[in-house]
């Protein structure tokens, strides 16, 4: 095997010449990171929030269960992702397997526990400091929501960040239902798997350092913001 | 930036000022773009079948050579899913699958007479070869008897890395273990090594751990992690290498686009296609032989 | 409205002995009409609020017992009593923040309801600043209220005023220095106009000068018409603060009246060895 400082220049050979398939595949891995990111967010943030900030009867039982659901290995979302969207499955008509939706739909499973679990640790932090003062002014359940969130921003902003993190660097579950397909389906990770099984390894590598630098950049990105807001007194 | 607006905090800093509803008009952006991601999927509204595949075809870069070259011919577009033989064929039972292109003859035709396949032909071959390292512990090199090559592998208790997939190179492999008369079951976990995995992966576990392995031809002549690996036993007649192509069967499963998956399946054993899979070569070495008999 | 002689509490207020001392030991309030000095009958103001019997037990112990207490309105009162005595338990049930075990909480002779709380404000000992420019705590105080527009524009300004804070409006309210935060706590509990206002030590942890600040502003908002409640363990604040006094033990009301008389003279065993600084042991 090569040495590694020749693994780092191929990844940066890889980079710099902007190979329209590496471009391809990095632009996939986002979108498909992104939109399920989204997806994720939209259920999880509200969830975990709610989780976080109120009592109802049921609460405990959906804590555990997210903070299981959590840790729930890709693999086995694949799978699950793979029985309904198959021909044969409840979803199968709609004939999305194998494509960039049952990647997203995959991803979107696997990553909406994580943002509504670290949601509600974050909210409901927070809102240990600020009940008696909402109580005291009669903020209505809503608005205490969305200001808890809003107040919350900055810190959930390392929740969205855990599932952006899991999402890009997952590949169980889509190679399950998104099956690899060249131009189709193929991602960071795929492509790392598949690179790595046909004993280019340094290709392999190569891409997962370029898989790094693109996390990197998103987490140096975010940690920045979240620092500023912290010495701003605003996290 | 940062810096300054610390410098500076009774100025309304760029941040902190984020309300909700610039918040809100982020995420509406998201979703549009989340949307036009999805419209992407479907926008790609040009015919395509999917072909359940192994992964030595992949693996050997035969698809890339193949693909554009049908997809010129008739405009379709294929796409593979590359996965061992046996998980292709049950991806086919649920339906998932257009086509399937795999090497385990008995288990292909198992799956025409269960009714999921409309017919079974024969594609091409090549062969597997059994890999092992260069200093050959159980000296079997230049034996031309696969199964026993494989004995003196297990009198010598020396390691050998099996597929352990149910693939089709798999099933190939436990039928010379069993005319080797050797139980691997009983041997599995000490120098009997089961993956669970790939080709490639069985292949850089067989390298990483000095083990022996049996393997296609095609995916070992492409692949670039060979080590000190190299091929030690072929040419037996036993280690012969069908590929079969099915057509799933459109009346079992409504879902499967036929017309398109039989012009595929029709292409393959035409002399086109038969001709673009003999001039398939590595370093001048041909990877597979067509031998469709139609 | 009343004078000085006519107090919360009729007891302490006519300052008749033996009997009354005993009711308040106990914490239970007469209810005879009160009479002034000169013993003529005054029709009781109704009270701003009352309790009745307000008890509160939390894991098999009892918090607070048999509360029964009166606050007109305009007043100043001030909680006092020892560490664990039920003061800011007892702010809390008087603000609605905690629902009582037994006993009830009365505004203006009815049972303490939303409306009624929206009349109310509090502040805590600890300033609890959103994570947001000074304007911006103002704001969502105004907003939860409904209040918006020119009008919220106009109280925003007013609070900032009263704050002493309108070059600090656009900083974020937690880079505030602890005085700072304390006063704008204030004039964001006194912009929704609350006919009471509830105060749990809030210059427990502040520097002289802030304190002071502190104090002129609650100073303001008596003179302002709003009803004061404040929990403190600085007698001299109390003085200068308060007109009466509820004085809390072990969860029931030991003494009441007038702020410097019950100073002065304290009569339970229990007040009087706060008074002295000393640790008040049941059975002594």
């Amino acid at each position: 095997m090569s040495d590694f400082g020749g693994i780092l220049g191929e990844a940066a050979g890889l980079l710099v010449a902007l190979d329209p398939d590496l471009m391809e595949i990095i632009g996939l891995s986002l979108r498909i990171t992104l939109v399920s990111l989204v997806i994720a967010c939209f259920i999880g943030l509200p969830v975990g929030a709610l989780a976080g900030a109120f009592a109802f009867p049921g609460r405990s039982a959906l804590i555990v269960l997210l903070n299981t659901l959590m840790g729930l290995p890709p693999v086995v979302v694949g799978l699950i992702a793979y029985l309904i969207l198959s021909a044969s499955g409840p979803l199968g008509p709609l004939g999305l397997l194998y494509t960039p939706v049952a990647m997203i739909i995959a991803q979107t499973i696997l990553i909406t526990p994580i943002v509504a679990a670290l949601t509600r640790q974050v909210v409901e932090d927070l809102h240990l400091e600020y009940a008696e003062q909402f109580a005291s002014m009669q903020a209505g359940k809503i608005r205490r929501i969305l200001e808890l969130m809003k107040d919350a921003r900055y810190s959930l902003l390392t929740a969205v960040l855990a599932g952006f993190g899991r999402a890009i660097s997952e590949v169980g579950a889509v190679i399950i239902v998104g099956g690899n397909i060249n131009h189709v389906t193929r991602v960071m990770t795929t492509a790392i798997a598949l690179e790595t099984s046909k004993g280019n390894l340094q290709l392999a590598l190569a891409l997962g350092i370029v898989l790094l630098l693109l996390a990197v950049m998103i987490n140096a990105g975010v940690m920045a913001l979240r620092a500023f807001a912290e010495r701003s007194a605003l996290a | 930036m940062f810096g300054s607006s610390t410098a500076l905090p009774s100025r309304r800093g760029f941040f902190p000022s984020i309300g909700l509803y610039p918040l809100l008009a982020a995420l509406a952006l998201s979703i549009l773009m989340g949307l036009s991601s999805l419209a992407f999927a479907q926008e790609n509204d040009s015919p395509f079948i999917i072909v359940q595949s192994t992964t030595s075809t992949r693996n050997s870069g035969l698809f890339e050579h193949l693909l554009p070259l049908f997809q010129a011919d008739t405009g379709i577009e294929v796409r593979v899913v590359a996965v061992g033989t046996g998980q292709a064929l049950r991806n086919a039972k649920n339906g998932d699958g257009d086509v399937l292109l795999t090497h385990s003859r008995i288990d292909e035709e198992r799956f025409v007479a269960e009714g999921h396949g409309v017919e079974r032909f024969d594609v091409m071959y090549n062969d597997f070869i059994i890999v092992g390292p260069a200093r050959d512990p159980a000296g079997i090199e230049g034996q031309d008897d696969a199964p026993s090559a494989l004995s003196m592998i297990a009198d010598t208790k020396r390691p050998f890395a099996s597929r352990g997939d149910d693939s089709g190179t798999h099933k190939a492999e436990l039928r010379l273990w069993r005319m080797a008369g050797v139980d691997v079951q009983a041997a599995s976990g000490r120098w009997y090594r089961e993956t669970g995995s790939g080709m490639g992966t069985t292949l850089n576990i067989a390298v990483g751990m000095d083990a022996y392995a049996l393997t296609d031809r095609a995916t070992w002549i492409a692949f670039g992690n060979k080590g000190n690996h190299r091929i030690l036993v072929q040419g037996d007649p036993r280690l012969f290498n069908q590929y079969g192509i099915i057509l799933v069967n459109p009346d079992r499963h409504p879902g499967v686009k036929a017309k398109q998956g039989r012009r595929f399946v029709d292409w393959i054993l035409s002399s086109t296609g038969q001709e673009a899979i003999a001039s398939y070569r590595i370093d001048g070495q041909p990877l597979f032989f067509p031998n469709a008999k139609r | 409205m009343s004078e000085s002689a006519i107090d919360l509490f009729a007891p302490a207020a006519h300052d008749s002995p033996s009997k009354n001392a005993a009711t308040t030991t106990d914490g239970r309030r007469v209810s005879e009409p009160s009479k002034s000095k000169d013993g003529i009958a005054l029709e009781p103001q109704s009270p701003l609020m009352e309790t009745r019997g307000l008890c509160f037990e939390a894991g098999g112990k009892w918090l607070l017992r048999d509360i029964d207490i009166d606050i007109r309105s305009g007043r100043r009162t001030v909680i006092m009593g020892a560490n664990g005595a039920g003061k800011s338990l007892l702010l809390r049930l008087l603000h609605g923040l905690v629902r009582p075990t037994a006993g009830e909480v009365r505004w203006q002779g009815r049972r303490l309801d939303r409306a009624a709380r929206r009349l109310q404000a509090m502040v805590f000992q600890r300033p609890v600043m959103l994570r947001r420019s000074v304007r911006g705590n103002l704001r969502f105080a105004l907003a939860v209220r409904g209040i918006g527009g020119s009008e919220r524009a106009e109280r925003e300004t007013k609070a900032l005023a009263r704050a002493r804070l309108a070059d600090q409006a656009d900083r974020p309210a937690r880079l505030l220095s602890g005085g700072e935060q304390q006063r704008l706590s204030l004039a964001r509990a006194l912009s929704t106009s609350p006919r009471m206002l509830f105060l749990d030590e809030p210059m427990a942890s502040l520097d002289p000068a802030s304190t002071h600040a502190v104090e002129s502003l609650i100073e303001q908002a008596h003179a302002e018409g709003v009803a004061i409640v404040l929990v403190t363990h600085d007698k001299g604040q109390a003085r200068r603060l308060g007109d009466d006094l509820i004085f809390l033990h072990a969860g029931r009301v030991v003494e009441a009246g007038p702020v410097s008389q019950r100073l002065d003279d304290p009569r339970s065993p229990a007040m009087r060895a706060w008074s002295e600084g000393r640790l008040y042991l049941e059975g002594e």
